[in-house]
């Protein structure tokens, strides 16, 4: 029998302590262990993006990622990105915006926007179409959310 | 879907790494990015009693150029290539290809050593090898060897790794300067494996090829090396006439697996537009 092992990560800049097989996903510790139900569950196979969190500095896909894979780690979720009660420009733009509909795979759009405008404050159009091709949206046809990234980047360029 | 239990394990060394491999022996399985085997262990088509991470080993990381030669890190990322300044300068047929692997979030994770240990026929990493003729350092209990990409893949899921073995380090020599690359992949959306793909590099002397490679993705139950296009080519200019007949010798040899990306004949055709397209983009950057 496979033998549990303890966990420990930075989780939205606090430390946390787990107990789990090797087998368990990272998106299943998240929801059911730490009660962090922004990253959803959607496809299961890597490829819906909808619980994309991000991992030391890369957007990762918490269905494809062992728990017993990020002790040490600093993660960060949906949850993470309003700070003192405001929310990120990112989540705020999304609002304006109207780029959620459903708003099943807003978590995991916006956290890899996050990771998107970390990397590249300025994104084209195309680049941001390509840098959310590994999330999946079933309701807006996706051009909403490129204009809420968009007005997100520019609002944080001008802070 | 969740995978059968396992144990863990994670070395920091690869001394470490290959000494767990002995001593577990064929119930473990090395995990790399996790992007291939995770998805098959959640599906019960793989169930290992032992998973071996390298993910802690910092010696399997980085790109660096020694002499005329680049040497990645078995672990590094596919994300890593693509933002690679010494690679864009170096080895642009590389960036190029990363690009067409997966999706953001999969590169992040996916890396170049996993990639290739897989032995996929639809994985990118193994036609760029072959077209960049690099080599492959296997770690094992004797010590290291080194082995030539051309003739590492040996079929479905099977190449030259040995059960005992760590893909540690890819060499790649810097292909010579004014050499035409690249990476002509189709698929239906991004995410997908290639429907077909081809990878080429090419050298001109004045209007004649003086030296091409040609490999082909997802084209047969192994990555496969065009060399019957190769030599019909070699001192040949490139026009209309001999890029029909280079397509159709890679098309002779393909043997695609029909499946929901189209049947046998589609793929085949697929194949040989996508040598075509890339041996004319390759054609159009070389300089000489």
């Amino acid at each position: 029998m496979a033998t549990a092992k303890k966990v420990s990560f930075k989780l939205n800049g606090k430390p946390v302590e787990v107990t789990v097989e090797p087998r368990e996903l990272l998106i299943h510790t998240l929801r059911e262990k730490l009660a962090h139900t922004g990253p959803h569950i959607g496809c299961e196979t890597s490829h819906c993006g909808a619980c994309t969190v991000d991992l030391n500095e890369m957007s990762v896909k918490a269905c494809t990622v062992l728990t017993v894979q990020c002790d040490g780690a600093e993660m960060t979720t949906v949850e993470g990105m309003e700070q003192g009660g405001a929310l990120h420009a990112l989540q705020q733009a999304f609002h304006e915006e109207h780029g959620l509909q459903c708003g099943y795979c807003t978590p995991g759009m916006i956290t890899r926007a996050y990771r998107l405008l970390k990397e590249n404050p300025n994104p084209s159009e195309q680049d941001i179409r390509s840098g959310i091709s590994g999330n999946l949206c079933r309701c807006t046809g996706y051009q909403n959310i490129v204009k809420a990234v968009q007005s997100a980047a520019k609002k944080l360029a001008a802070a | 879907m969740i995978p059968a239990g396992f144990d863990y394990h994670a070395p920091r060394s690869v001394a470490d790494a290959v000494k767990l491999l002995g001593e577990l022996g064929p119930e473990a399985k090395l995990l790399a990015g996790g992007h291939s085997l995770l998805p098959m262990m959640k599906l019960r088509f793989a169930e290992p009693g032992h998973l071996v991470d390298l993910g802690r080993i910092a010696e399997l990381r980085g790109i660096s150029q020694s002499g005329n030669e680049i040497r990645i890190g078995a672990m590094t990322t596919e994300h890593e290539l693509l933002n690679s300044k010494l690679l864009a300068e170096k080895v642009p047929l590389l960036v190029e290809g990363a690009g067409w692997i997966a999706d953001p979030q999969v590169r992040y994770k996916g890396t170049i050593g996993g990639d290739i240990s897989h032995g996929d026929p639809a994985n990118d990493q193994p036609a760029l090898m072959i077209a960049l003729d690099a080599s492959f350092v296997l770690a094992g209990p004797k010590g290291e060897r080194v082995v030539k990409a051309d003739g590492y893949f040996l079929g479905l899921y099977s190449t030259q790794l040995a059960e005992d073995e760590i893909l540690t380090q890819i060499r790649i020599p810097v292909p010579p300067a004014g050499s035409g690359w690249s990476y002509h992949k189709l698929k239906r959306k991004t995410g997908d494996f290639a429907t077909a793909a081809t990878a080429v590099m090419l050298q001109m002397k004045g209007k004649q090829v003086a030296k091409v490679a040609i490999a082909l993705t997802n084209a047969g139950p192994t990555v496969l090396k065009a060399r019957d296009a190769e030599a019909y080519l070699t001192g040949k200019a490139i026009d209309d006439a001999s890029l029909n007949e280079a397509a159709r010798l890679a098309m002779s040899i393909c043997q695609p697996t029909p499946d929901q990306r189209g049947d046998e004949e589609y793929k085949r055709a697929m194949c040989g537009e996508m040598t075509r397209r890339a041996l004319q983009a390759a054609h159009a950057r070389a300089k000489g």
